[in-house]
Formats: C-alpha cells, sequence, structure tokens
C-alpha cells in the first residue's frame, strides 16, 4: 500500500513535527503504537507491543533511552498529511537528548496519566517544549482506568500550561479511544515547519545509533535547503566529511528516499562506525557551498557521574574494554578509562550523564556482554584548589590530594520534587539532610505540590531518589538539571582493614556527613566480611584521624567434628570448592575479603539485616 | 554412622564389583576393616541425617530379613572382588541402630563376616547401640558372638536436651547400659555425647561429662552438633523456633569437654574422640584417618581399598535387590589421584594427634606450617620433629589450618 507520505519533498505547509512528551509509563509506547496502526504504516499482525522501543532493557524497563522517529501519512478532511513522530528519551540523565529531539519539533503532546497526574520529569520536559516555543497539545491517557479522574487531572494540566481544562483531550491509547481525533488535533495546532528551501542545507542532529551491519544510523531534521544521496556532507562543530551512502525516512522501517527537503525528518548513513563521528546537536551542512552558521544549541556531552567498573573474574578485563568500546559506538556520552585498584585490581573509571545512565549501562554490560562486574560507589566531579593555587579536577576519590586544599567546589543541581502534599514535610526533612536548600514552592492543585531546590549533584547520585520513593510511599517524582557549581567543605573518608585503606570504599563527602559514612561502612563491613583467624579492626579515617572502629572477632570454630569414612569423599570435595571461593577472595593485607562483600558494602541499599556469611 | 545422606557424584561402578588391578595390589600392606551398615531405625531423629530409614518409611520394600540376605549376597561378592581376602582385623557395625537386630542378629551379622574374610588374631569388633534397645542379656549375647567393643549413643544427661535431638531413651540409661556393658565383660566401651544442642546450658554439658565419667567408660566420642540440611532439625531453625548453634558456644563447650575428660584421663587422640589408652583407641575409625582399606557392606556404605573409593545405593530394597541380580550394589566410585591421596592424608591425618609428616606436604605448604606454628596452631616443638599436631587453639580451626597446608 503506498501513500502520501512514501515521498520525500512534502511541501512544508503540509508537514507536521511533533513529539510525545510523558513519564515512564504513562502510556507513550502505546500512543506511538497504536498511532502507527491507525495511520496504516504497521498491519495489525505485523503490531508487536511498544514497536518503537528497540532494546530489551526500555522494554523490561519500560523506558525509551534511544529517540526514534517516524514518518506517518494521516488525512484531514481530504487533505493528506505528513507527521514526523519524535520519541523523546523519557529520563532525566538524557535532558540534552531530549532538547534536541524538541529542537526537530513545532508541537509536542503532553501525555499524562489521569489516574497519575504530572510527574516531575515531564514537567521538566514540558518547561524545555515551552522555553522552545513548542505548541502544547494537553492529552490525558488511559481514562478507561476506573481509577482515572479526569476532573482533577485537566484541571491541574491547565493551570500549568495555561489553558481551559475543556481544551484537554482525553484518550484510551489501549483502546484507541481518542486517538483519532487526537491526530486530527496535531494537524489543526502544531504550525508546520519553516525553513528557506534555496538556502544551504542545514539539518540537526537529534539522535544517532550504531547499527552492526550499516554502522552509524543518523536521525536528522532538515532546517534549510535539501540533503541528497550521494553529496559530500559536513559536520559542521568538527569540520568532518562524508560520503553520503543514503538517506531515507522511517516508516517505521528504514526506507531509502531520493532526499529530505525543508521541515523534514529521516536518517542518512555514512559509513562511520562510531557515534561520536554524529553528534546529537551537531549541524549537517553540505561539503561544497555548506552553510556558514550552524543551528544553535550544539554542545558536547559531559559526564557527571564516575564510577569504577571491574570485572569479578580479573580474567574478564580485556573482555570489559571490547564491550565499553562496543557500548561507546552507540552512547557517545559514555567514557571509561583504565584504572587500577589495590583491592578490585584492574578495571576501568567510567563516566556517565547520570544514574541511570551509570544504571543501564552495568545492566547492559551483564546482560548483553555476560561480564560479573563490581562497581565502585558513583562521585561527582570535583574542582579542588591548593593552597599554592594549583587546580585538581577529581574524577576519582583515590586522587584527591594530599597537600593542604583551600577550596573545594562541587557540581549543585535545581532539583524538582512532585508529590502529594501530605509528604511535604517528609520530603522537606529528606532534603534539607541532603543539604538541600529550598528554591520555591507550588501547589500544582489542592492535594499536590511541586518542591524547587538547589542541592549537591553528589547527594543526588547516593541514595536520594531510593530513600525519596521509600518516605513517599513512591508517589514522588523527581527531576534535576545541573546548575553550576559551589564551595564545599569536603573531606575524603578512608575505610581501613587491618590499618590498610582499601581504594574501593573511600568517599568524598561532606565533613558534617563523614562520620555517618565511616560508622555504616565499618559496621556493614564487620557483617560481609568473613571471620578469620585473627581479629580485623576496621576504622574509618579522615586523613590520619580515626572518626569510627569496628572489629571483626577472630574466628574460634571451624573444624567439622565429624570425619568417618563416609565423609571423606564430601570433605575433600568441598575443600576443592573452598579452594576454588578463594580464587574469587580478594587479600586486602592479610585479610580475605569476599567479593560478595564488596558488592554489597558498594551498593547503596541497606544490608544491614542481612544475616552474616559463615 | 559411617553413612552421610547425600551420596557424592562422581564416576559409575562396575556392576561387577571389579576392583583395578593397581588397587588390589596395595591389600595387605594396611590395616584391612569391615563396616557393615544397619538401615534401620525405631524412629528418625530430628537431627539425624544418615541412611536410616524406620519400619513405616520402608513398609514392605524392605526388612531386617531382606538385608541380612542382601549383605551375605555382598560380603560373598567382596571376598570374590578382593581374590584372597585379607582377614579383618577390625570390624564395625553401624547405622541406623544395629542393636534394634538383638545380639541373635548381631550374631548372623558377624558370622556372615567371618565366614567370607576371617576375622585376624585379636581382631577390633564394634557395634553401635542405642541404650534403649540393650539389656544386660543383650550384651552378654554379643559379648559370646564375639563382639569386643560397644558404642553407646548417649548425647546428652539432660533430658530437654533429649527431647530437642528426638532421643527416646531416659537421661540414666546410657550410664546404667555402660555399666551393664562392663559387667558383662566388655572392656572396651564408648559414650557418644553431642554438645551445643539448642537449649543446652554449660551446666547441661558439665552433668553429661561427670556422667560419662561416673560410667568409666575408656573411650568418649564429642561432636558438635551439626546442623544437617533436610533435617527437621534444620527446618526449625530455619524457621526460627530453634537457635542455630553458635561457633563461639561450640568452641567454649569443646573446650569444656577436653579439659574436663582430659583432666580425668581420657586424652584426644582424634579432634572427637577421647580414649583412656592406646588401647582403648578405636582402630577401625583410625583406619579411616590413616589411609586403611575397608570394605563397606550394606546400604549406602561407603569402602576404600587402595586409593579406589565407592559406595553403595542407599535405599536397601534397592540394595537387596541388585545383589539379588547378582550385581554389585555400588552406585558409584571415584579413583583417587596421587594428589588426591596427598590431600586427603593432609585432612585426615591432621586430626589426630599423631599429627601427620610434614613430608606430605609441598614447599609452600611447609612454609605455611612454619607461620601455623608461629600463630599458635600447630606444636613448634612437633614441628622440629618433623610433625604437624594441631595445638588446643589449632584443633578447633583445623579445618582452616588444613586450607592452609594445602595452598
Amino acid at each position: 500500500m503506498s501513500t502520501f507520505a512514501d515521498t520525500t519533498f512534502t511541501t512544508p505547509e503540509l508537514i507536521r513535527n511533533f513529539c510525545i512528551i510523558a513519564h515512564i509509563d504513562h502510556g507513550k509506547s502505546t500512543l506511538a503504537d497504536r498511532m502507527l496502526q491507525l495511520t496504516g504504516v504497521v498491519e495489525e499482525r505485523a503490531m508487536r507491543a511498544q514497536y518503537l522501543d528497540r532494546m530489551d532493557i526500555e522494554r523490561e524497563r519500560g523506558i525509551t533511552i534511544k529517540a526514534q522517529n517516524v514518518r506517518l501519512p494521516w488525512q484531514l478532511e481530504g487533505q493528506d498529511h505528513v507527521l514526523h513522530m519524535i520519541d523523546t528519551p523519557g529520563h532525566v540523565d538524557f535532558t540534552y537528548e531530549v532538547s534536541r529531539a524538541l529542537e526537530a519539533c513545532e508541537g509536542a503532546i503532553l501525555l499524562v496519566d489521569a489516574a497519575q497526574g504530572i510527574e516531575a520529569q515531564t514537567l521538566a520536559n514540558l518547561y524545555l517544549a515551552l522555553e522552545n516555543d513548542l505548541t502544547i497539545i494537553p492529552v490525558l491517557n488511559k481514562i478507561d482506568l476506573p481509577a482515572a479522574d479526569p476532573e482533577k487531572y485537566s484541571a491541574e494540566l491547565a493551570k500549568i500550561i495555561g489553558c481551559e481544562p475543556t481544551d484537554v483531550l482525553r484518550v484510551s491509547a489501549k483502546t484507541g479511544l481518542g486517538v483519532r481525533e487526537l491526530l486530527d488535533e496535531v494537524v489543526r495546532k502544531v504550525p508546520p515547519p519553516v525553513g528557506e528551501a534555496e538556502a544551504p542545507p542545514r539539518a540537526m542532529i537529534f539522535d544517532s545509533v550504531y547499527d552492526t551491519y550499516r554502522g552509524v544510523v543518523t536521525y536528522i531534521r532538515v532546517v534549510d535547503g535539501k540533503i541528497t544521496p550521494r553529496q559530500r556532507i559536513k559536520m559542521m562543530s568538527t569540520g568532518a566529511t562524508h560520503e553520503l551512502l543514503e538517506v531515507g525516512i522511517i516508516s517505521p522501517e528504514p526506507k531509502p528516499s531520493a532526499g529530505l527537503g525543508v521541515g523534514e525528518v529521516g536518517y542518512l548513513i555514512t559509513g562511520v562506525k562510531d557515534v561520536r563521528q554524529s553528534k546529537v546537536g551537531d549541524t549537517v551542512t553540505s561539503e561544497r557551498k555548506g552553510a556558514a552558521e550552524p543551528l544553535a544549541g550544539y554542545r558536547d556531552p559531559k559526564p557527571m557521574v564516575y564510577s569504577g567498573l571491574y570485572p569479578m573474574d580479573g580474567s574478564d578485563y580485556p573482555d570489559l574494554r571490547e564491550a565499553l568500546e562496543k557500548l561507546q559506538l552507540n552512547d557517545a556520552a559514555l567514557t571509561f578509562e583504565p584504572e587500577t585498584s589495590a583491592a578490585l585490581g584492574f578495571g576501568f573509571r567510567c563516566g556517565f550523564l547520570g544514574l541511570l545512565h551509570l544504571e543501564i549501562t552495568r545492566d547492559r554490560l551483564e546482560r548483553e556482554f555476560g561480564l560479573d562486574l563490581i562497581s565502585t560507589a558513583p562521585n561527582v566531579v570535583y574542582r579542588v584548589i591548593m593552597d599554592d593555587g594549583k587546580e585538581h579536577v577529581v574524577t576519582n576519590p583515590s586522587d584527591w590530594a594530599n597537600g593542604k586544599i583551600a577550596e573545594v567546589y562541587e557540581p549543585i543541581t535545581k532539583c524538582t520534587v512532585i508529590a502529594p502534599s501530605d509528604f511535604i514535610g517528609a520530603i522537606m526533612e529528606l532534603c534539607q539532610s541532603k543539604r538541600g536548600q529550598l528554591a520555591g514552592m507550588d501547589y500544582l492543585s489542592e492535594d499536590r505540590v511541586e518542591l524547587r531546590y538547589t542541592m549537591p549533584l553528589a547527594e543526588i547520585i547516593f541514595d536520594f531518589f531510593d530513600s525519596l520513593k521509600s518516605r513517599t510511599r513512591g508517589y514522588a517524582s523527581l527531576d534535576y538539571e545541573e546548575a553550576g557549581e559551589q564551595s564545599a567543605d569536603l573531606v575524603k573518608v578512608d575505610i581501613l582493614l587491618q590499618g590498610e585503606a582499601v581504594d574501593a570504599f573511600s568517599a568524598i563527602v561532606h565533613r558534617d556527613a563523614a562520620y555517618g559514612y565511616g560508622t555504616k561502612m565499618a559496621t556493614k563491613l564487620r557483617e560481609l566480611i568473613p571471620r578469620q583467624q585473627y581479629e580485623v579492626p576496621i576504622q574509618a579515617a579522615i586523613g590520619s584521624r580515626i572518626i569510627a572502629r569496628e572489629t571483626i572477632r577472630a574466628i574460634r570454630k571451624d573444624v567439622l567434628a565429624k570425619c568417618y569414612g563416609g565423609d571423606i569423599t564430601r570433605k575433600r570435595k568441598l575443600l576443592e570448592k573452598q579452594k576454588e571461593g578463594k580464587k574469587r577472595m580478594k587479600m586486602v593485607g592479610r585479610v580475605e575479603v569476599p567479593q560478595e562483600a564488596f558488592v554489597a558494602a558498594l551498593s547503596t541499599e541497606d544490608s544491614g539485616s542481612k544475616d552474616k556469611k559463615k | 554412622m559411617d553413612v552421610p545422606s547425600a551420596l557424592p557424584v562422581a564416576d559409575p561402578a562396575p556392576a561387577d564389583g571389579s576392583l583395578p588391578a593397581s588397587a588390589l595390589d596395595e591389600l595387605g600392606s594396611r590395616p584391612f576393616g569391615v563396616y557393615v551398615h544397619v538401615p534401620f531405625c525405631a524412629v528418625r531423629c530430628g537431627y539425624c541425617d544418615f541412611n536410616t530409614y524406620t519400619p513405616g518409611e520402608l513398609g514392605s520394600s524392605a526388612s531386617p530379613a531382606s538385608w541380612l540376605e542382601g549383605l551375605r549376597r555382598e560380603l560373598d561378592l567382596a571376598a570374590h572382588v578382593l581374590g584372597s581376602p585379607p582377614a579383618a582385623d577390625t570390624v564395625f557395625v553401624g547405622g541406623g541402630t544395629p542393636s534394634l537386630l538383638g545380639a541373635e542378629g548381631l550374631g548372623s551379622v558377624l558370622a556372615a563376616v567371618r565366614q567370607s574374610f576371617g576375622l585376624a588374631p585379636g581382631a577390633e569388633v564394634t557395634t553401635e547401640s542405642n541404650p534403649e534397645s540393650t539389656s544386660e542379656q543383650f550384651f552378654a549375647g554379643i559379648l559370646d558372638a564375639g563382639y569386643t567393643r560397644v558404642s553407646l549413643g548417649m548425647q546428652s544427661a539432660a533430658q530437654h536436651v533429649l527431647a530437642v535431638l528426638d532421643r527416646k531413651h531416659t537421661a540414666g540409661r546410657p550410664v546404667a547400659a555402660a555399666h551393664e556393658a562392663r559387667n558383662a565383660g566388655f572392656e572396651h566401651v564408648n559414650l557418644d555425647l553431642i554438645y551445643g544442642t539448642p537449649g543446652e546450658r554449660p551446666e547441661d554439658l558439665r552433668a553429661s561429662l561427670a556422667a560419662v565419667l561416673e560410667a568409666g567408660v575408656d573411650h568418649v566420642s564429642a561432636y558438635a552438633l551439626i546442623v544437617e540440611d533436610g533435617t527437621a532439625l534444620a527446618r526449625k531453625v530455619d524457621r526460627g523456633e530453634l537457635p542455630a548453634p553458635d561457633d563461639d558456644q561450640l568452641a567454649a563447650y569443646y573446650e569444656m569437654v577436653d579439659g574436663t575428660l582430659s583432666g580425668a584421663g581420657l586424652h584426644w587422640y582424634e579432634v572427637s574422640n577421647w580414649a583412656s589408652s592406646e588401647a582403648a583407641r578405636c582402630r577401625h575409625n583410625l583406619g579411616y584417618w590413616q589411609g586403611g582399606d575397608w570394605w563397606g557392606a550394606g546400604p549406602g556404605a561407603h569402602s576404600h581399598v587402595g586409593g579406589v573409593r565407592w559406595w553403595n545405593v542407599k535405599h536397601p530394597a534397592r540394595y537387596s535387590a541388585a545383589l539379588a541380580r547378582g550385581d554389585s550394589p555400588a552406585a558409584g566410585r571415584e579413583t583417587l589421584s596421587a594428589e588426591d591421596r596427598r590431600v586427603e592424608r593432609v585432612l585426615l591425618e591432621l586430626r589426630l594427634a599423631e599429627g601427620m609428616s610434614v613430608r606430605v606436604l609441598d614447599e609452600a605448604g611447609r612454609e605455611q606450617a612454619r607461620r601455623c606454628a608461629e600463630e599458635g596452631l600447630l606444636a613448634p616443638e612437633a614441628l622440629v620433629g618433623g610433625r604437624c599436631v594441631l595445638t588446643d587453639r589449632g584443633r578447633l580451626l583445623a579445618d582452616g589450618v588444613v586450607r592452609r597446608l594445602l595452598p
């Protein structure tokens, strides 16, 4: 079946570019699926739930990491139109990618669960969309749910974006109710793209994905001129030029086309093998007679959170390197460099956009590459000024300077929490304990409140989100964005086993939290490290000053009481197993520390309740 | 008590039970023992994971009569497999509850052993017995049949401890049984103790030790309670109904046992065994620890001949069925490499008061032995003389010492 949307160089007046802004599991992917079906680009039987989310992890976590886009035909009052739906990433770590995806649109569907109301990340993305002058179409989803409260949440949305509650559309992406009307509304409300057809070509990269067979597939939105196959193109941030092997559209499978004109969205393939050569936010132009000025807003992705990743089995180190290299092909924001830990051996210090980015990366390394990993506690980037005026950038607590420190700067964030008003007290208490400063508070509706805080990033990446969720029975949502840096009284706390510092456990914390951290780690380790033949003191120290101490008492008995004729084979096999187990022990001085102890001590979850291993 | 419930995973055993010539070549170079496993108990005790069955569990699938029939066949097969079998230096009838067979039944068992192997002059012949199924007549009967040693399952002198262990005898019965055995003429009587049972207080253990000394036996075995997987006791501990034994408490109890027994002239010769003289030591068990050869007959019994270990099928019905077909009842076996045998020497001989020659160790192991001596785990003076002997503290930490001596 051929449609109006199959050929490119459509008149800009008939094009509508839009995205869907929604919180995780508010039904964005389901709505996208329904749109693919209603516009006829995907046949019913080929329909796979949540077609646009390609990766297993996305499917499992119900989130979209990488933006996808699709070209759809839609008729309104007998007139054919082309819709480009751009699927934005939904999480705070990917704010920059979201902003680029928004840049590629003129309109946004604000999709909110009619039983839950707007969440902090959605609100943050809405603000981004408003800053980009996008036309907002407010929509309540899941109105078929018994728990839906469309009156309440229509009023809330109307208040936030400044419209009438009756302007808020009501759909059920699951049943398809109201989705046709929504597509009509997109055509009516979203302005067509505007650009200069005769000007030198300028197209913005809003996503790039590594494909095993095709190399890097780059998603672009053409602003001016046109992009055609066999043209040589130039990346304006680096000046690098490439031959265009293919230009096409997604509907929803990639389809080569004669090119892309003003306002059109599609992909291009140049044969580059690494997404870092095709950077999100960059401007594509032609090599000859190219544009002089790039489109605004490009910046290099900057890691905000660092963690050491180590293979459980030291012999997996080359595999880990290879896996990271492969992931980097598809993840321009991921950085890594080799590092050595006395306790954990050889590994990599990896930089991430945020905590979710870290977790997803770790997950993929374990799942797709079959690696068993230990990750050290995440830390942010510190700027340390010494008394002599020298400056260090610290991405690893081990690099913390020993000399006289004049001042330390840490990154801070603006963070937004949305929650039922019952939890205001609990949230304020938590934020205060995390060195947060209240910047403002607004009621979104009678019983829902938005709290704005300025808070150190280091506090957020530790266990803030988990604490927030548990103190608000899961109701609070969180968003944060970087907001510069501040000077702070920070110290490095070392953890010592039998007098020897274990680098993997060192942390940079605020002086007021040092004692708490030291005590917590010492207690955790006392429970996690099996008793040895001698007493093992565990200490927490700032420099040479001991701030906490625990002791693992010496083991008194390990002998098996009985060993007769029928026990011998079993006992020998047990001994062999123990010797295998010993290989997985890390020696810290004379102390044998099981890898599980490292994993458990470094995880932010409370392991205090677990039984001590014998 | 030679037979734990779980069998190892290993190679299949040949149906005819034949052994490699290399194993047979070693026969006669060491003492030879016969172990007979009696897989019957009147009731199942909550802590016990041995291969034993109650009449209710067996139903009509097996009986003492069918077991004895199978045993005779296995002993015949053993004699055949071993060629010219050596006379047994030691016989040990364990279980289960051998005393359930009665003096007559135990007499038949020994007669079968005699017929297949013969007994060496001065052979040690032991049977385990539960105090509640013994009597003066019983002891007289088995002495008459040729038994030389009795091992009684006492466990504790505290009634509430016996109750937790599901033991049915009254607290005073084991000591009375020991007296009866000695009066019947048994020179060698052992009492088994279990310490560290949930709820056992120091004064309970003290009372048990006093009772043991009062009984005047020449041998005591004392075991820290092991909560074995799959037992009723383990389920109670998992559910939190009973506390798990605490290793520090077990260590203190061990010291109490060792102190009391040593003070009364019973000296340790293996980690969990004490005897009043060299002659009072259990020669059969020493065979296990010193790498001796033995044939273990009966369901689930383990054997060792010249570096080959094997074990029988566990269920009495399958055991008898295999033998009725003329097949070996062996379920699996393993042929030990030279290194396996060295490892076993370390883990077994180190448990003995005699200790182990340092020559068994490699260079790295000897270095560790020196360190263990410095740390008070091995006796320095014995090490100078070329032997690794555990100190009092080292005995409690023997498993860690074994791991260190085998780096």
